[in-house]
Protein backbone atom coordinates (compact mmCIF):
# COMPACT_ATOMS: atom_id res chain seq x y z
CA UNK A 1 0.00 0.00 0.00
CA UNK A 2 1.66 3.30 -1.26
CA UNK A 3 1.52 6.43 1.09
CA UNK A 4 0.93 9.57 -0.82
CA UNK A 5 3.29 12.04 -0.63
CA UNK A 6 0.91 14.03 2.15
CA UNK A 7 -0.07 10.59 4.07
CA UNK A 8 3.78 10.64 5.55
CA UNK A 9 5.19 11.65 8.67
CA UNK A 10 7.16 14.70 8.50
CA UNK A 11 9.69 12.96 9.82
CA UNK A 12 9.83 10.01 7.26
CA UNK A 13 8.96 12.94 4.92
CA UNK A 14 12.12 15.01 5.61
CA UNK A 15 14.43 11.25 5.79
CA UNK A 16 12.92 10.75 2.01
CA UNK A 17 13.49 13.94 0.36
CA UNK A 18 17.07 13.68 2.11
CA UNK A 19 17.88 10.11 0.13
CA UNK A 20 16.12 11.16 -2.42
CA UNK A 21 18.67 15.04 -2.87
CA UNK A 22 21.42 12.10 -2.05
CA UNK A 23 20.34 9.51 -4.67
CA UNK A 24 19.92 12.55 -7.16
CA UNK A 25 23.29 14.45 -6.50
CA UNK A 26 25.36 11.08 -6.80
CA UNK A 27 23.65 10.24 -10.42
CA UNK A 28 24.37 13.81 -11.58
CA UNK A 29 27.56 14.63 -10.55
CA UNK A 30 28.52 11.36 -11.42
CA UNK A 31 27.58 11.74 -15.02
CA UNK A 32 28.44 15.11 -15.58
CA UNK A 33 31.98 14.52 -14.36
CA UNK A 34 32.14 11.27 -16.85
CA UNK A 35 31.15 13.29 -19.79
CA UNK A 36 33.99 14.81 -19.54
CA UNK A 37 35.55 11.91 -21.42
CA UNK A 38 33.69 12.35 -24.17
CA UNK A 39 36.02 13.61 -27.16
CA UNK A 40 38.95 12.30 -25.01
CA UNK A 41 38.46 8.67 -23.64
CA UNK A 42 41.46 6.44 -24.17
CA UNK A 43 39.10 4.16 -27.48
CA UNK A 44 36.58 5.39 -29.52
CA UNK A 45 34.22 2.49 -27.97
CA UNK A 46 34.75 4.44 -24.62
CA UNK A 47 34.13 7.45 -25.78
CA UNK A 48 30.76 6.45 -26.93
CA UNK A 49 30.46 3.99 -23.60
CA UNK A 50 31.36 6.93 -21.14
CA UNK A 51 28.82 9.57 -23.43
CA UNK A 52 26.05 6.85 -22.77
CA UNK A 53 26.40 6.20 -19.62
CA UNK A 54 26.33 9.99 -18.29
CA UNK A 55 23.17 10.22 -20.44
CA UNK A 56 21.59 7.54 -18.45
CA UNK A 57 23.07 8.81 -15.12
CA UNK A 58 21.62 12.51 -16.28
CA UNK A 59 18.60 10.79 -16.99
CA UNK A 60 18.06 8.96 -13.88
CA UNK A 61 19.12 12.31 -11.74
CA UNK A 62 16.46 14.08 -13.83
CA UNK A 63 13.77 11.94 -13.01
CA UNK A 64 15.10 11.45 -8.98
CA UNK A 65 15.16 15.41 -9.02
CA UNK A 66 11.42 15.29 -10.32
CA UNK A 67 10.08 13.01 -7.27
CA UNK A 68 11.81 15.60 -4.91
CA UNK A 69 10.28 18.71 -6.64
CA UNK A 70 6.95 16.58 -6.23
CA UNK A 71 7.65 15.60 -2.46
CA UNK A 72 9.23 18.75 -1.05
CA UNK A 73 6.41 21.25 -3.57
CA UNK A 74 8.01 24.34 -2.34
CA UNK A 75 8.07 25.99 -5.76
CA UNK A 76 11.12 24.51 -7.04
CA UNK A 77 11.19 22.39 -10.19
CA UNK A 78 13.67 19.81 -11.28
CA UNK A 79 15.92 22.57 -13.25
CA UNK A 80 16.03 24.52 -9.86
CA UNK A 81 17.04 22.27 -7.51
CA UNK A 82 19.50 20.72 -9.68
CA UNK A 83 21.14 23.88 -11.33
CA UNK A 84 20.58 26.82 -8.87
CA UNK A 85 22.16 25.56 -5.49
CA UNK A 86 25.71 26.76 -4.61
CA UNK A 87 28.74 24.19 -4.61
CA UNK A 88 28.46 23.92 -0.74
CA UNK A 89 24.30 22.67 -0.86
CA UNK A 90 24.99 19.70 -3.07
CA UNK A 91 24.27 16.48 -1.04
CA UNK A 92 26.57 14.17 -3.51
CA UNK A 93 28.92 11.36 -1.64
CA UNK A 94 32.29 12.05 -0.80
CA UNK A 95 33.60 9.68 -3.05
CA UNK A 96 31.93 11.82 -6.43
CA UNK A 97 33.57 14.91 -5.23
CA UNK A 98 37.54 13.17 -6.57
CA UNK A 99 38.21 14.80 -10.01
CA UNK A 100 37.66 12.44 -12.67
CA UNK A 101 41.33 11.58 -12.57
CA UNK A 102 43.05 9.02 -15.34
CA UNK A 103 40.87 6.50 -16.91
CA UNK A 104 41.98 4.31 -13.74
CA UNK A 105 40.79 6.63 -11.27
CA UNK A 106 37.41 6.86 -13.64
CA UNK A 107 37.00 2.92 -13.28
CA UNK A 108 37.78 2.42 -9.64
CA UNK A 109 35.19 5.26 -8.76
CA UNK A 110 32.83 3.56 -10.95
CA UNK A 111 33.16 0.33 -10.30
CA UNK A 112 33.34 0.95 -6.27
CA UNK A 113 30.15 3.86 -6.91
CA UNK A 114 28.45 1.38 -8.94
CA UNK A 115 28.21 -1.66 -6.83
CA UNK A 116 27.23 0.14 -3.86
CA UNK A 117 24.60 2.40 -6.01
CA UNK A 118 23.26 -1.10 -7.27
CA UNK A 119 22.80 -2.31 -3.47
CA UNK A 120 21.20 0.88 -2.81
CA UNK A 121 18.67 0.38 -5.30
CA UNK A 122 18.01 -2.99 -4.68
CA UNK A 123 17.19 -2.32 -1.23
CA UNK A 124 14.49 0.24 -2.20
CA UNK A 125 13.00 -1.96 -4.95
CA UNK A 126 9.97 -3.23 -3.15
CA UNK A 127 9.70 -0.30 -1.07
CA UNK A 128 6.66 1.14 0.49
CA UNK A 129 6.66 3.97 -1.06
CA UNK A 130 5.46 3.59 -4.81
CA UNK A 131 6.75 6.78 -6.84
CA UNK A 132 10.59 5.56 -5.71
CA UNK A 133 9.82 1.99 -5.69
CA UNK A 134 8.67 1.96 -9.83
CA UNK A 135 11.50 4.29 -10.96
CA UNK A 136 13.78 2.39 -9.05
CA UNK A 137 12.87 -0.83 -10.71
CA UNK A 138 13.29 1.26 -14.19
CA UNK A 139 16.50 2.44 -13.43
CA UNK A 140 18.38 -0.94 -12.39
CA UNK A 141 17.32 -2.69 -15.52
CA UNK A 142 19.57 -0.03 -16.88
CA UNK A 143 22.45 0.18 -14.05
CA UNK A 144 22.95 -3.85 -15.39
CA UNK A 145 24.60 -2.56 -18.61
CA UNK A 146 27.25 0.14 -16.31
CA UNK A 147 27.80 -3.11 -14.13
CA UNK A 148 28.99 -4.99 -17.33
CA UNK A 149 31.16 -2.42 -18.47
CA UNK A 150 32.93 -1.26 -15.12
CA UNK A 151 33.57 -5.02 -13.97
CA UNK A 152 34.98 -6.15 -17.36
CA UNK A 153 37.16 -2.59 -17.43
CA UNK A 154 37.90 -3.42 -13.58
CA UNK A 155 39.21 -6.63 -14.39
CA UNK A 156 41.51 -5.74 -17.10
CA UNK A 157 43.16 -3.20 -15.88
CA UNK A 158 43.72 -5.19 -12.60
CA UNK A 159 45.07 -8.40 -14.06
CA UNK A 160 47.23 -6.34 -16.92
CA UNK A 161 50.72 -6.46 -15.16
CA UNK A 162 52.70 -3.34 -14.92
CA UNK A 163 51.75 0.32 -15.55
CA UNK A 164 47.47 -0.44 -15.98
CA UNK A 165 47.34 -2.02 -12.66
CA UNK A 166 50.05 0.28 -10.69
CA UNK A 167 47.42 3.09 -11.83
CA UNK A 168 44.41 1.36 -10.86
CA UNK A 169 46.08 0.36 -7.28
CA UNK A 170 47.40 4.05 -6.76
CA UNK A 171 43.50 5.24 -7.64
CA UNK A 172 41.88 3.08 -5.25
CA UNK A 173 44.08 3.99 -2.32
CA UNK A 174 43.31 7.65 -3.07
CA UNK A 175 39.94 7.14 -3.08
CA UNK A 176 39.93 4.95 -0.13
CA UNK A 177 38.78 7.27 3.03
CA UNK A 178 36.12 7.98 0.54
CA UNK A 179 35.22 4.47 -1.02
CA UNK A 180 32.30 3.67 1.55
CA UNK A 181 30.88 6.96 1.69
CA UNK A 182 27.79 6.17 -0.91
CA UNK A 183 26.23 3.98 1.71
CA UNK A 184 27.25 6.16 5.07
CA UNK A 185 23.82 6.67 7.03
CA UNK A 186 21.57 9.33 6.32
CA UNK A 187 19.46 11.60 8.90
CA UNK A 188 16.58 9.91 10.35
CA UNK A 189 17.01 6.78 7.84
CA UNK A 190 15.38 4.94 10.75
CA UNK A 191 12.04 6.20 10.00
CA UNK A 192 12.35 5.05 6.42
CA UNK A 193 13.15 1.66 7.21
CA UNK A 194 9.96 1.46 10.12
CA UNK A 195 8.11 2.93 6.68
CA UNK A 196 9.25 0.09 4.55
CA UNK A 197 10.79 2.54 2.24
CA UNK A 198 13.81 0.65 2.29
CA UNK A 199 14.71 -2.55 3.72
CA UNK A 200 17.44 -2.07 6.01
CA UNK A 201 19.83 0.82 7.76
CA UNK A 202 23.22 2.02 5.66
CA UNK A 203 25.06 -0.36 8.18
CA UNK A 204 23.35 -3.41 6.67
CA UNK A 205 23.75 -1.93 3.14
CA UNK A 206 27.33 -1.46 3.66
CA UNK A 207 27.60 -5.04 4.66
CA UNK A 208 25.82 -6.00 1.69
CA UNK A 209 28.15 -3.86 -0.89
CA UNK A 210 31.33 -5.29 0.71
CA UNK A 211 29.64 -9.16 -0.02
CA UNK A 212 29.15 -7.85 -2.90
CA UNK A 213 32.76 -6.56 -3.79
CA UNK A 214 34.78 -9.07 -2.05
CA UNK A 215 35.06 -11.62 -4.33
CA UNK A 216 36.19 -9.59 -7.32
CA UNK A 217 38.83 -7.78 -4.80
CA UNK A 218 40.47 -11.17 -3.89
CA UNK A 219 40.43 -12.99 -6.97
CA UNK A 220 42.47 -9.21 -8.52
CA UNK A 221 44.24 -9.28 -5.15
CA UNK A 222 43.08 -5.58 -4.79
CA UNK A 223 43.12 -4.15 -1.42
CA UNK A 224 39.11 -4.02 0.07
CA UNK A 225 37.89 -0.27 1.08
CA UNK A 226 38.32 0.81 4.67
CA UNK A 227 35.36 2.00 6.38
CA UNK A 228 35.03 5.57 5.58
CA UNK A 229 37.15 8.30 7.08
CA UNK A 230 34.58 10.78 9.05
CA UNK A 231 31.03 9.06 7.32
CA UNK A 232 28.90 12.14 9.41
CA UNK A 233 30.23 14.47 6.63
CA UNK A 234 30.27 12.38 3.82
CA UNK A 235 28.11 14.29 1.67
CA UNK A 236 29.12 17.85 2.94
CA UNK A 237 32.33 19.73 2.69
CA UNK A 238 32.94 19.10 -0.84
CA UNK A 239 36.69 19.53 -2.65
CA UNK A 240 37.88 22.44 -5.01
CA UNK A 241 37.23 19.81 -7.73
CA UNK A 242 33.86 19.63 -7.37
CA UNK A 243 33.76 23.64 -6.79
CA UNK A 244 35.18 23.39 -10.36
CA UNK A 245 32.58 20.73 -12.05
CA UNK A 246 30.03 23.16 -10.60
CA UNK A 247 31.27 26.01 -12.26
CA UNK A 248 31.32 24.04 -15.57
CA UNK A 249 27.65 21.74 -15.54
CA UNK A 250 25.81 25.39 -13.92
CA UNK A 251 27.49 27.21 -17.03
CA UNK A 252 24.73 27.13 -19.35
CA UNK A 253 21.62 27.61 -16.82
CA UNK A 254 23.80 31.15 -15.93
CA UNK A 255 23.61 32.03 -19.32
CA UNK A 256 19.71 31.24 -20.16
CA UNK A 257 17.28 30.11 -17.36
CA UNK A 258 15.05 28.43 -19.99
CA UNK A 259 17.38 26.08 -21.85
CA UNK A 260 16.13 22.11 -21.40
CA UNK A 261 17.85 19.16 -20.85
CA UNK B 1 -15.26 16.91 -39.93
CA UNK B 2 -14.82 15.15 -36.18
CA UNK B 3 -13.32 11.76 -36.01
CA UNK B 4 -15.62 9.23 -34.24
CA UNK B 5 -13.61 7.96 -31.44
CA UNK B 6 -13.15 5.02 -29.51
CA UNK B 7 -10.16 3.40 -28.00
CA UNK B 8 -9.33 1.38 -31.11
CA UNK B 9 -9.21 4.34 -33.09
CA UNK B 10 -7.33 6.22 -30.53
CA UNK B 11 -4.26 3.22 -30.50
CA UNK B 12 -4.78 2.45 -34.26
CA UNK B 13 -4.00 6.79 -34.79
CA UNK B 14 -1.07 6.07 -32.31
CA UNK B 15 0.13 3.22 -34.76
CA UNK B 16 0.90 6.97 -36.98
CA UNK B 17 3.21 8.52 -34.44
CA UNK B 18 7.09 7.21 -35.03
CA UNK B 19 9.83 6.91 -33.24
CA UNK B 20 11.87 10.11 -33.46
CA UNK B 21 15.18 8.22 -32.92
CA UNK B 22 13.77 5.21 -35.66
CA UNK B 23 11.20 6.35 -37.31
CA UNK B 24 10.45 3.08 -39.19
CA UNK B 25 8.39 1.98 -35.80
CA UNK B 26 5.84 3.11 -34.23
CA UNK B 27 4.94 3.75 -30.17
CA UNK B 28 2.89 0.95 -30.76
CA UNK B 29 5.59 -0.98 -32.24
CA UNK B 30 7.77 -0.54 -29.69
CA UNK B 31 5.06 -1.00 -26.84
CA UNK B 32 5.16 2.43 -25.49
CA UNK B 33 1.49 2.70 -25.15
CA UNK B 34 0.08 0.99 -21.95
CA UNK B 35 -2.82 2.78 -21.62
CA UNK B 36 -5.76 4.64 -23.45
CA UNK B 37 -8.57 6.01 -21.95
CA UNK B 38 -11.40 8.16 -24.12
CA UNK B 39 -14.40 9.31 -22.04
CA UNK B 40 -16.63 11.81 -23.31
CA UNK B 41 -14.82 14.54 -22.43
CA UNK B 42 -10.99 13.65 -23.11
CA UNK B 43 -8.59 11.25 -24.01
CA UNK B 44 -5.62 10.33 -21.68
CA UNK B 45 -3.18 8.04 -23.11
CA UNK B 46 -0.20 6.37 -20.74
CA UNK B 47 2.95 6.28 -22.29
CA UNK B 48 6.26 4.30 -21.19
CA UNK B 49 9.37 5.94 -21.85
CA UNK B 50 11.78 2.55 -22.97
CA UNK B 51 14.92 4.68 -21.33
CA UNK B 52 14.63 6.48 -17.77
CA UNK B 53 16.60 9.54 -19.47
CA UNK B 54 15.11 9.30 -23.15
CA UNK B 55 15.66 12.40 -24.26
CA UNK B 56 13.30 11.86 -27.42
CA UNK B 57 9.98 11.46 -24.80
CA UNK B 58 9.15 15.07 -25.11
CA UNK B 59 8.85 14.86 -28.58
CA UNK B 60 6.84 11.98 -28.47
CA UNK B 61 4.59 13.17 -26.27
CA UNK B 62 4.16 16.44 -28.14
CA UNK B 63 3.73 14.12 -31.41
CA UNK B 64 1.35 11.92 -29.73
CA UNK B 65 -0.77 15.11 -28.52
CA UNK B 66 -0.44 16.23 -32.31
CA UNK B 67 -1.95 13.32 -33.78
CA UNK B 68 -5.03 13.04 -31.34
CA UNK B 69 -6.09 16.71 -32.11
CA UNK B 70 -8.20 15.29 -34.43
CA UNK B 71 -10.42 13.76 -32.22
CA UNK B 72 -11.57 16.99 -31.50
CA UNK B 73 -11.47 16.79 -27.57
CA UNK B 74 -8.69 17.34 -24.42
CA UNK B 75 -5.86 14.94 -24.35
CA UNK B 76 -3.75 14.36 -22.20
CA UNK B 77 -0.52 12.63 -22.55
CA UNK B 78 1.13 11.24 -18.98
CA UNK B 79 4.64 9.58 -19.07
CA UNK B 80 4.60 7.18 -16.55
CA UNK B 81 6.92 4.81 -14.91
CA UNK B 82 3.84 2.84 -13.13
CA UNK B 83 4.65 0.18 -15.10
CA UNK B 84 8.61 -0.74 -16.52
CA UNK B 85 9.07 -0.80 -20.40
CA UNK B 86 10.87 -3.92 -21.11
CA UNK B 87 11.77 -4.73 -24.50
CA UNK B 88 9.56 -7.56 -24.86
CA UNK B 89 6.80 -4.90 -25.40
CA UNK B 90 8.01 -4.60 -28.54
CA UNK B 91 5.45 -6.34 -30.79
CA UNK B 92 6.10 -8.94 -33.34
CA UNK B 93 5.32 -6.73 -36.44
CA UNK B 94 8.02 -3.88 -34.44
CA UNK B 95 10.81 -6.45 -34.11
CA UNK B 96 10.21 -6.95 -37.99
CA UNK B 97 10.40 -3.64 -38.93
CA UNK B 98 13.47 -2.98 -36.87
CA UNK B 99 14.90 -6.47 -38.48
CA UNK B 100 14.38 -4.77 -41.79
CA UNK B 101 16.15 -1.29 -41.37
CA UNK B 102 19.24 -3.26 -39.86
CA UNK B 103 18.60 -3.22 -36.25
CA UNK B 104 18.22 -6.76 -34.72
CA UNK B 105 16.07 -6.52 -32.24
CA UNK B 106 16.42 -7.17 -28.77
CA UNK B 107 17.18 -10.79 -27.49
CA UNK B 108 16.90 -11.98 -23.94
CA UNK B 109 19.63 -14.49 -23.91
CA UNK B 110 23.19 -12.66 -25.56
CA UNK B 111 23.50 -15.69 -27.80
CA UNK B 112 20.31 -15.24 -29.30
CA UNK B 113 21.26 -12.21 -31.37
CA UNK B 114 21.64 -12.69 -34.50
CA UNK B 115 22.82 -10.22 -37.97
CA UNK B 116 19.93 -8.21 -39.03
CA UNK B 117 21.24 -8.32 -42.58
CA UNK B 118 22.01 -12.07 -43.40
CA UNK B 119 20.64 -13.52 -39.91
CA UNK B 120 24.36 -15.50 -39.31
CA UNK B 121 24.79 -15.87 -35.35
CA UNK B 122 28.42 -15.66 -36.24
CA UNK B 123 28.18 -11.69 -34.55
CA UNK B 124 30.61 -10.02 -32.47
CA UNK B 125 29.46 -7.35 -29.41
CA UNK B 126 31.45 -3.96 -30.03
CA UNK B 127 30.21 -1.93 -27.74
CA UNK B 128 27.29 -2.33 -24.96
CA UNK B 129 26.22 1.19 -25.23
CA UNK B 130 25.82 2.85 -28.84
CA UNK B 131 24.42 6.45 -30.78
CA UNK B 132 21.41 6.60 -28.39
CA UNK B 133 20.92 5.08 -24.93
CA UNK B 134 18.86 1.73 -26.22
CA UNK B 135 21.44 0.32 -28.36
CA UNK B 136 24.50 -1.70 -28.27
CA UNK B 137 27.02 -2.03 -31.24
CA UNK B 138 27.90 -5.06 -32.85
CA UNK B 139 29.75 -6.65 -36.01
CA UNK B 140 28.75 -9.63 -38.19
CA UNK B 141 31.87 -11.86 -38.91
CA UNK B 142 29.90 -13.64 -41.23
CA UNK B 143 28.63 -10.55 -44.05
CA UNK B 144 30.81 -7.92 -42.52
CA UNK B 145 28.70 -5.58 -41.68
CA UNK B 146 28.25 -3.23 -38.37
CA UNK B 147 24.76 -3.30 -36.63
CA UNK B 148 23.67 -2.07 -33.99
CA UNK B 149 21.06 -3.77 -31.08
CA UNK B 150 18.02 -2.20 -29.17
CA UNK B 151 19.16 -3.27 -25.95
CA UNK B 152 17.33 -5.82 -23.80
CA UNK B 153 15.94 -4.10 -20.73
Amino acid sequence: MTATAEELLPATRNALSLLLLAMADDEFVIGFSDSEWTGIAPLLEEDVAMSSLAQDELGHAQALYRLLAELVDDGRDADAIAFDRPPEGYYHARLLDHPRGDWANTIGRRFLYDTADSIRLEALAAGSWGPLAELVEKIRREERYHLLHVGAWLERLAAAPGEPRRRLLEALERMAPDAATVLSPLPDEASLVLAGIVDATSDELEGRWRAKIRPAFERLDLPMPPAATDPGSSRTHHSDAFRWLHGEFTAVRRLDREAPW
Amino acid sequence: MIESVDEAAVRAALGEVPDPEIPVVSVVDLGMVEAVDVTDRSIRVELLPTFVGCPAVDLIRDAVAARLESFGRPVEVDVSFRVPWKSDRITRAGRDKLRRSGFAPPAADAADVRCPYCASDRVALDNLFGPTQCRSLYYCRTCRQPFEQFKAV
